[in-house]
């Protein structure tokens, strides 16, 4: 038997290696933006061939991690920003020098490439809200257009995103709020939709599953998910919020690449104008990065290079966002993943609450609602302790700087976190019921 | 599973050496098979459980830290109840099911229990749409129910959704080992009670049941360890407050060193081996070998009419509940949009056409993996059983555990574990490295799936009573010729259903396999569902592609079926001449 297989093993790969040069990409794309991409490459380079090994980009991160040892992947082709800083910061991706005309330094305010060049923006994609037309008319919903909105009552239980620990572009999300409220008024405005939502999804494609499905209204999502559900068919909307930032979808070449010039020949083809074209094919709707590229756009498609483009867009801070990558994933996972329930329960009481004293006549509800609002906002860090390196080590446990001094493990941090996010949540939920039930 | 006889036959044979030493030499192969390929590229992922995250230095703090964690506290107790409780629901699904369709003559006997493994097939992603379609907050039954009564079941909502997922999802592992277990009763047991005056419920409650019980505990065991470690199902319904989840959250979300992602597995892995010892616990010092094999199982009754209908009719109910997520897959294979409906919007045959064009690579490939690994499964199964049942090999319940904590491994703890252990190490004649080689995807779908064929073929050996062997070897028999001659030929039923469960879990595995396949064209079924699933428009496809696994696994375990029901009649016909 072992034979057999061996020989039949040796067969296929000899077939494989022959004719054309293999080009390797790992990739957490579908298949309906590699197919097109691939064709297209190799009409545009017969003598090289494009092996697509699709993984999702925690799996691709970790298989590039684990191989590094006798490298096979020449590149890596992903969403995530984060992902490609992780492997930068290992040493993973090659520095390279890139030819590709007409494509600015930035997009919104997000620079569009790695200033030392060791990966390449080729797609941008906002942030926005997803519905599914069918549900809101049964539910008679209105259309939720800013992120504000998704804190309403008339919400409850509509609304569903993926965590930021399970999903790099809702991590995104998650830090652009942070970012454009402030620590303390952006995890508040996170809690109140949170405390709207139907679930938190395992992973990102979960949220547009869900609204696609119906399984609830809306859903907070990376824009191609919300245009190519709509693309195939799904009774989807997509709006963009005007607080939103943009960011690239990126390629890198690997260190140590088995083709290093086909890997660098594939990254300035999908630059060039012609494969931008192929990216506002109605299955893939990324925005491309060379403005030109919107001249042939379909009516209604978003260019963020315009100026009505979201105009509340903020300058996203990359740096401040890095440093507290991990923590800002724990604290949502504590206080919103793990504690949904406790969570809905205390912002539904509160809900309750207001609707009893739509008015805030009464004096001493009002004092309990707002104790209870209070309590349900409150975080167990500030801003500062979120930046301070000896804090945000305690996460991050591979790239741990050894001469940063650490306090306290992760474990014991979320401990203490989830006893103040339970104990919180409770005390909310019985000063809301109180006020409620107060005539 | 000529090879498993094959190796302790060959050294038994020969006469320079000690009998013993034949089945010796199996284990220590064994062994060295279930440390190279499960126990070293795990511990290679996992030590990290054992260190300090920072100073790199043995410490036993977090586990402390495990203890000290409200949340995870609780998800260990969350496990535990929906655990116990999924045991509780899939013993209810499987008993009439196994009961009724071998106990009686009753038409269409072999389809319902080919049917009845469907359940255990739930392609990734895809079943878990089908499933929210259907039964979902906006699934079809509470549209209906939401349009027609004005109410709205949470089938799907917290601990006790999982519950009835699991229980739909894993009771054939309780249906296929308590059948194999009641057609191996003899029945001059039946008859003797019945000779005493026993019948009825009395005669299945203090008699029958009992005797099954390898069979039952067997499946009940493999229900609640897979249940405990189970995370696709808590996942799929966003309940991430049980052990499981929580070690797959830590893993691949705070990444791959943090320690307590590795301290949960290792709690799961430990914690199943411990059930698995529980079980042992409540058989020890019961025999429930039977000695002739010649009357072929249990007495086949007929039925009244009434009884008939009644049977039908519970059955038919089982059935459809248990394959309404099935149901829903194929209206998702064959509808075009289906959202916030009843129904899809139309149908088509589109997605087929999709899937026939573009992914028939993966079936053949599917085939190939899952069925050299369920071969390798029961064979090494046999081994293990014959080996930990009969003879006295010192640590031999040892290989028993290894194998068996396959089951509380995470897939991707064990598809990292390969690729740290097996990426430098490359094929003879440029083949690449052996971590991206599609035989070690064949291993590690084996080693995912053996503890399912083991548990399978240790009952069946239990029912084997051991004066059957002494027979053939006072006649004269070599070990070698004893085991395939006579244990083997006797285990038979246990094999199929531990090759058949083996074999459709492997079909849809997808944990392991993602970190493993390095080439497309080297990629199983549940990989092509998962690359279609990645966007909006490969649902339909996705469920086409998962609507074929299903059916290949189904068209599997009816021929097998067919088999174990052919040759039953066979050994009925002609007592005594098989043994």
């Amino acid at each position: 038997m072992r034979t057999i297989l061996l020989t039949t093993a040796l067969a296929l790969v000899a077939t494989a290696s022959a004719a054309q040069q293999n080009v390797v990409v790992v990739t957490s794309f579908p298949k309906d933006l590699t197919d097109p991409f691939k064709a297209a490459f190799e009409a545009a380079h017969p003598d090289y061939q494009l092996e697509v090994v699709s993984r999702n980009t925690n799996a691709s991160v970790a298989f590039l991690q684990e191989t590094k040892g006798s490298n096979t992947t020449d590149l890596f082709w992903a969403s995530a920003p984060d992902a490609f800083e992780v492997l930068k910061s290992e040493g993973l991706l090659a520095k390279v020098d890139i030819a590709a005309e007409g494509i600015p330094d930035t997009i919104g305010s997000y620079p569009i490439n790695d200033p030392d060049g060791s990966y390449y923006g080729f797609a941008a994609s906002g942030y926005g809200i997803m519905y599914n037309t069918r549900y809101i008319e049964a539910n008679d919903l209105p259309v939720a257009t800013e992120w504000e909105d998704l804190m309403r009552a008339e919400y409850n239980g509509h609304v569903g995103m993926s965590s930021p620990s399970r999903s790099g572009t809702t991590h995104l999300t998650v830090e652009t709020l942070l970012q454009g409220d402030g620590w303390a008024d952006g995890w508040a405005k996170w809690k109140w939709i949170s405390g709207n939502m139907n679930t938190v999804t395992e992973r990102s494609f979960g949220v547009p599953d869900g609204v696609n499905s119906g399984n609830f209204g809306f859903g907070i999502v990376i824009d191609f998910f919300g245009l190519a559900s709509k693309a195939s068919g799904f009774p989807v909307e997509l709006v963009y919020p005007s607080v939103t930032s943009i960011v690239p979808a990126n390629v890198g070449i690997i260190e140590n690449a088995p083709n290093a010039e086909g890997a660098k020949a594939f990254v300035e083809f999908i630059l060039s104008p012609e494969a931008q074209q192929v990216l506002l094919n109605p299955a893939i709707m990324r925005l491309p990065v060379n403005p030109d590229a919107y001249a042939h756009a379909p009516e209604g498609f978003p260019n963020p290079f315009s100026e009505e483009f979201a105009p509340g867009a903020i300058v996203f801070d990359v740096d401040k966002s890095g440093t507290r990558y991990n923590l800002v994933n724990s604290l949502f996972d504590v206080m919103i993943t793990y504690r949904l329930d406790d969570l809905r329960a205390a912002v539904a009481a509160v809900q309750a609450a207001e609707a009893a004293h739509p008015d805030g006549a009464d004096a001493e509800a009002k004092t309990l609602i707002d104790e209870a609002r209070t309590l349900i906002e409150a975080l167990p860090i500030t801003e500062e302790q979120s930046l301070d390196p000896s804090f945000t080590g305690v996460f991050q446990i591979s790239r741990a700087d050894p001469a940063t001094e650490v306090v306290g493990r992760q474990a014991e941090v979320e401990q203490e976190w989830d006893a103040f996010a339970v104990a919180n949540y409770a005390k909310a939920k019985e000063l809301a019921d109180q006020a409620a039930a107060m005539q | 599973m000529t090879h498993s006889t094959a190796s302790p036959g060959s050294a038994g044979g020969f006469t320079l050496f000690p009998r013993l030493s034949g089945t010796a030499v199996t284990g220590v192969v064994i062994a060295l098979f279930l440390m190279a390929f499960l126990i070293l590229p795990v511990a290679q992922v996992v030590y990290v459980a054992f260190l300090d995250a920072r100073s790199g230095a043995f410490t036993l703090q977090n586990f402390q830290d495990f203890f000290n964690t409200t949340l995870f506290r609780e998800s260990f107790v969350n496990s535990f109840y929906v655990s116990a409780m999924s045991v509780v629901f899939a013993t209810v699904i499987a008993l009439p099911l196994a009961y009724i369709t071998t106990r009686f003559n009753f038409g269409g006997a072999v389809l319902i229990q080919s049917l009845g493994i469907i359940p255990l097939i739930m392609p990734p992603f895809v079943g878990a749409v089908a499933m929210s379609l259907l039964f979902g907050r906006n699934g079809t039954v509470n549209l209906l129910l939401d349009q027609y009564l004005g109410v709205k079941i949470p089938f799907m909502e917290g601990l006790n959704g999982v519950i009835l997922v699991q229980s739909i999802h894993y009771f054939p592992f309780i249906l296929i080992n308590l059948s194999a277990s009641l057609r191996n009763i003899d029945r001059s047991m039946e008859e003797a009670a019945q000779n005493l005056g026993s019948s009825g419920m009395r005669l299945f409650r203090r008699i029958v049941f009992p005797l099954a019980m390898p069979g039952y505990l067997a499946g009940a065991a493999l229900v609640f360890i897979k249940v405990f470690d189970d995370l696709g199902t808590p996942l799929l319904l966003n309940v991430n407050t049980m052990l499981a989840p929580q070690a797959y959250l830590r893993i691949t979300g705070v990444g791959i060193n943090d320690p307590m992602g590795y301290v949960i597995s290792f709690i799961l892995v430990v914690f199943s081996v411990f059930s698995l010892w529980a079980s042992f616990l409540f058989m020890r010092g019961k025999d429930y070998a039977t000695t002739q094999k010649g009357g072929g199982g249990l007495s086949k009754r007929d039925l009244g009419r009434g009884e008939k209908i009644t049977a039908y009719a519970v059955i038919l109910f089982i059935l459809a509940l248990v394959l309404s997520p099935h149901l829903g897959l194929l209206l998702l294979a064959f509808g075009t949009i289906w959202s916030f409906s009843p129904l899809p919007d139309g149908f088509t045959l589109q997605h087929f056409g999709t899937v026939f064009s573009q992914s028939m690579q993966y079936v053949s490939n599917t085939l190939l993996y899952a069925g050299t690994a369920a071969l390798l499964d029961v064979i090494l199964g046999t081994a293990i059983a014959y080996i930990v049942i009969r003879t006295g090999l010192p640590g031999r319940k040892w290989l028993d555990y290894m194998a068996t904590a396959a089951l509380a491994v995470p897939g991707v703890v064990l598809g990292i574990g390969y690729l740290r252990l097996f990426h430098g190490v490359q094929l003879p004649f440029g083949g690449g490295p052996m971590a991206s080689w599609w035989g070690i995807i064949i291993i590690a779908l084996a080693i995912r799936r053996l503890p399912y064929a083991l548990r399978a073929c240790m009952a069946a050996l239990q029912q084997i009573a051991l004066a059957l062997e002494e027979a053939a070897e006072s006649l004269g028999a070599t070990k070698a010729s004893t085991i395939r001659r006579i244990v083997v030929p006797l285990m038979s039923g246990g094999i199929l259903a531990g090759f058949v469960t083996s074999f459709a879990t492997a079909a849809v595995e997808l944990s392991a396999t993602i970190m493993l396949v390095g080439r497309s064209a080297d990629a199983p079924l549940a990989y092509g569902i998962y690359l279609f699933m990645q966007s909006p428009s490969g649902r339909g496809a996705g469920a086409a592609l998962g609507i074929l696994a299903v059916v290949i696994v189904a068209l599997g375990t009816y021929l097998s079926q067919r088999i174990i029901e052919r040759d039953r009649r066979r050994r009925a016909a002609a007592p005594g001449a098989e043994a």
